[in-house]
């Protein structure tokens, strides 16, 4: 967490922080003449539109440009339904990814060997001509079917038109099997709809606010963040679980600090409690739900302190919070979480959740889930996509059938030649996802790409998967671009325009740009007939009843609801798009396909001795390892460190502030030592980092080096057998006082 | 007229976009700030608690840097906002060493920079930057004068404290706890 001490270190380079000496004063102060800047600013109020690219909540809101003519700020537009005209840090820090001066500049084309990062200058259409003789030859020896797209971000769109026009279907996104896929899948189950993003809960009206790990406020997913700021305003009760006291914990009525790799555990007894002491909605359970009996039974012996012996928490406690939750319903939300995909049975998890929603009421209902809407926007006009002979898929035949997206690790995998595997893929094209850091066990995920005759990476920043490309193609930033009208579902249907607020700098270009070049030396062009995005913009708002014009001047507009159903009507039949028509208590298609109808605890190995469960998390002026070089966001935190409770530290004999390497149950040691932060608000029997640092790529000038990577660390995966998720907390750590080469060398 | 914040302890979550907007919409160079945040844990697992205090210039009814001053660049401007005057600022740090917020910093252009509360927006009747960019609308800004203020407001029915009141520099920063 940010604090004064950290900006007087900076600030004190050469002047010593608050010991200033007269001396060192002495330098600015021959320069006290200069004129001042800052407050005195001559304001121009030009704004144009924006999307924030810096995460995927994609909150719209207005570029300023001061009098040069610069970037200058960017605030939230009160219009929008995700940011309610408020960004949080990373997005009003998104000048420094403008300005960052250590951006891919110009295309690349490597010359070294894969990974070294040795690459020339190109011109565009030596990178292009590159590009699409590569991508014919594999469709010509392999089949289209063998490229694959991994993808994160605006630009997507595009590459993945560009890759379904020439014969593939293989577009996979991390943000599925390696985060939210598992929740997804369970709600599908269990309701006959996913949860969405940004996610249909109403914390804004919520009376009871469970969340389970999910350290809302530390993710700053804006709306949440800003809705849970309303809650504890309006005198909701917060519960939190977790082994963690996040800042979510430390605005709780209730902190539920729970044994890691437990929570099942917690989820069955509260349904049991909900059930044995007649605590759920019964009206509604008679009436929407299947398979209420099954899970009575299920449940009978999983008490309050059957759950105490495997998560340490107190069954009065767990019978208190069962109550406040009933208490509460039907508005209360268990909060699905985002990034759930933990320890391999993260679906079934995922699904006890949603059951005691299902229990409890709340789906429908105001201060639970609400029904989202978006409004449909018609795609340009194309020739229709050609039929892919193979997919993904092919590679995994009877396995996933559930997975309603393509698993990343899935592509990865099968670009591994296996005899086993009906389908191995020979090209990617990697857009805004640093692959090595997104997807755990990195060591295959670099053997995958040993086995690729194609690797383009198309991104705005060096990471460490571009210095495996084989060609980089530079995007320019957000700020210096158009892209994809946003519609994402909420409240009301509501669009909004991302549009450049300056030219783009060096020679960098805008993914529909590179994809409609790419497809005219494909002859493919067809599938991006327009003459320009302008054009096409304009087409497809005018069929939803605006224009370019109207939406540069407001950057968003909100559309009313094609019917008043934001909640349910209790009154009315509920139908829901489950195999039943019911809320799936007992869920019928996951009995179908052999898995658990109804989720059960399995213990998780535990840490070996000397060693501490690894977990991992996010802080709100950081995303993911995108930021760690943005210039105003490093300024708030430079580097993570590792959380590590007193008592463990001090049989280490660690001090608060030391450097330190972690080393994993498989004798990876981190890269870069990483500084201790000795806290009590963490368990004994675990460490805790923020994920996204310990930055590999030298080109990086901020972050390189900064602190550890989880993602280095995390080489066991639990794999989820339902839909492929990569369970990436069953890993442990122990401390190492020097780097593996020193040690190897004494 | 007496301008004046609430922060609420309870509501804040460390975010620090107050940190950021205020960097970028007073052009603080990087490294600096006006405005940070502290978080303070108290207890042993599991009986813990956290504060988190977004903090900046107190803009005090007293203010030691004000009367240290040699050149008169530390005033009060209207509504009791302590400002500086860059050109008459010679840099000679006293007001740094005075402050017991620590809430100034050494402008590398020469002069001492701190928050204005921003007036340049108060003055066109918008709230300072902080206020306005925060996610958990944690800030209430206002003239104390006037008992409709957001801050008059939330400071008649929640309990508040201020920082160091022993250093009797008579703060103008509320944090409700």
């Amino acid at each position: 967490m940010t604090n004064r001490r950290d900006f007087i270190k900076v600030s004190g380079i050469g002047v010593g922080g608050l010991a200033i000496s007269a001396s060192a004063l002495g330098v600015y102060k021959s320069l006290a003449t200069s004129p001042p800047k800052g407050s005195e600013l001559k304001v121009n109020t030009d704004r144009t539109p924006t999307i924030c690219e810096i995460c995927f909540w994609k909150c719209a809101g207005w570029v300023y440009k001061n009098d040069e003519g610069k970037i200058w700020k960017i605030v939230g537009n009160h219009e929008d339904q995700h940011s309610n005209g408020r960004f949080c840090p990373r997005g009003t820090g998104g000048p420094g990814q403008y300005y960052d001066e250590d951006r891919l500049k110009h295309p690349l084309i490597r010359t070294g060997e894969r990974g070294e990062g040795l690459f020339r200058k190109a011109s565009w259409d030596e990178a292009f001509d590159h590009i699409a003789a590569k991508m014919k030859s594999i469709a010509e020896e392999h089949g289209p079917e063998c490229l694959a797209m991994l993808t994160h971000g605006s630009g997507g769109k595009y590459f993945g038109t560009l890759l379904k026009a020439f014969g593939s279907n293989n577009i996979a996104a991390p943000s599925y099997a390696q985060c939210r896929g598992p929740r997804e899948v369970a709600y599908h189950m269990t309701f006959g709809e996913g949860v969405g993003s940004p996610e249909r809960i109403d914390i804004r009206d919520t009376k009871c606010l469970v969340l389970i790990g999910s350290h809302l406020g530390e993710n700053m997913h804006n709306g949440q963040v800003q809705e849970m700021s309303d809650a504890i305003d309006k005198g909701a009760t917060i519960i939190t679980v977790d082994p963690r006291f996040s800042i979510a914990a430390s605005k709780s009525k209730y902190w539920m600090p729970i044994k890691p790799a437990t929570d099942l555990a917690l989820l069955l007894s509260w349904i049991h409690v909900l059930i044995y002491d007649e605590l759920y909605d019964k009206e509604h359970v008679e009436k929407n739900t299947y398979g209420f009996e099954q899970l009575k039974a299920h449940v009978k012996n999983m008490t309050p302190e059957w759950a105490y012996g495997i998560t340490t928490l107190a069954p009065d406690v767990i019978r208190k919070t069962a109550k406040e939750m009933a208490d509460a319903a039907p508005a209360v939300i268990v909060h699905p979480g985002r990034h759930v995909t933990w320890y391999g049975d993260d679906t079934q998890r995922s699904r006890a959740m949603a059951i005691l929603n299902g229990l409890l009421g709340s789906w429908g209902s105001r201060g639970g889930f609400y029904n989202p809407e978006t409004i449909s926007i018609p795609d340009w006009p194309h020739p229709p996509y050609p039929v892919p002979n193979r997919t993904w898929r092919d590679a995994y035949p009877g396995k996933y059938n559930l997975a309603y997206e393509t698993i990343a690790s899935g592509i990865c995998d099968a670009t591994i030649p296996d005899l086993n595997k009906g389908c191995s893929f020979k090209g990617w094209i990697v857009n805004g996802t640093n692959l090595l850091k997104t997807i755990p066990d990195a060591a295959k995920t670099i053997e995958a790409i040993k086995h690729l005759e194609m690797l383009v990476v198309i991104d705005t920043m060096p990471m460490a998967i571009t210095d495996w490309a084989d060609v980089v193609l530079p995007e320019c930033t957000y700020l210096e671009r158009y892209d994809t009208i946003r519609n994402s579902p909420h409240r009301k249907p509501a669009i909004a325009l991302r549009m450049p607020a300056a030219d783009p700098m060096y020679d960098t270009k805008p993914a529909y740009w590179m994809a409609k070049e790419l497809s005219i030396r494909l002859g493919l062009e067809d599938y991006f007939s327009w003459n320009s995005i302008e054009e096409m913009l304009d087409w497809q708002l005018k069929q939803v009843g605006s224009s370019l014009e109207e939406m540069q001047g407001i950057g968003v507009k909100t559309f009313e609801r094609s019917y008043d159903d934001l909640y349910a009507d209790r009154e009315q039949d509920m139908e829901f798009l489950t195999n039943t028509g019911k809320i799936e208590l007992y869920s019928t298609a996951l009995a179908a396909e052999g898995f658990d109808p109804i989720p059960n605890y399995t213990a998780h190995p535990e840490a070996p001795p000397g060693f501490y469960r690894l977990s991992y998390g996010r802080a709100p002026m950081h995303t993911f390892g995108r930021t760690a070089n943005n210039a105003l966001l490093k300024d708030l935190m430079k580097e993570n460190s590792v959380w590590i409770n007193p008592k463990i530290a001090g049989e280490w004999d660690i001090k608060n502030g030391q450097y330190i390497w972690l080393e994993n149950q498989d004798g990876v040691r981190s890269s870069f030592p990483i500084r201790a932060r000795i806290t009590e608000r963490t368990r004994w029997d675990s460490v805790y980092m923020v994920h996204g640092f310990g930055h590999t790529n030298k080109k990086l000038s901020r972050a390189y080096g900064r602190g550890a990577s989880d993602s280095e660390l995390i080489t066991k995966v639990m794999l989820d057998p339902i839909m492929g998720g990569t369970g990436m907390r069953g890993n442990f750590v122990t401390f190492k006082f020097k780097p593996k080469k020193e040690e190897a060398a004494s | 007229m007496r301008y004046a914040m609430a922060v609420d302890t309870k509501k804040c979550v460390g975010c620090s976009d107050c940190v950021v907007a205020c960097q970028t919409e007073n052009n603080v160079p990087i490294g600096y700030c006006r405005d940070w945040v502290v978080e303070s844990t108290h207890g042993t697992y599991p009986q813990l608690e956290i504060e988190i205090r977004s903090e900046r210039c107190n803009h005090c009814d007293n203010a030691p840097c004000v009367r240290c001053c040699p050149t008169g660049a530390s005033h009060y401007a209207d509504g009791g906002i302590v400002l500086v005057t860059p050109n008459k600022c010679i840099g000679c740090g006293a007001c740094i060493t005075s402050c017991p917020y620590d809430a100034r910093y050494p402008h590398p252009d020469g002069y001492v920079d701190k928050c204005t509360f921003c007036i340049h927006r108060v003055k066109k009747g918008l709230e300072p930057a902080c206020v306005s960019a925060c996610p958990t609308k944690c800030m209430y800004f206002g003239d104390l004068d006037d008992p409709k203020s957001p801050v008059s407001e939330i400071l008649k029915v929640r309990k508040h404290k201020t920082l160091i009141p022993e250093a009797g520099t008579k703060p103008q920063l509320y944090f409700l706890i």
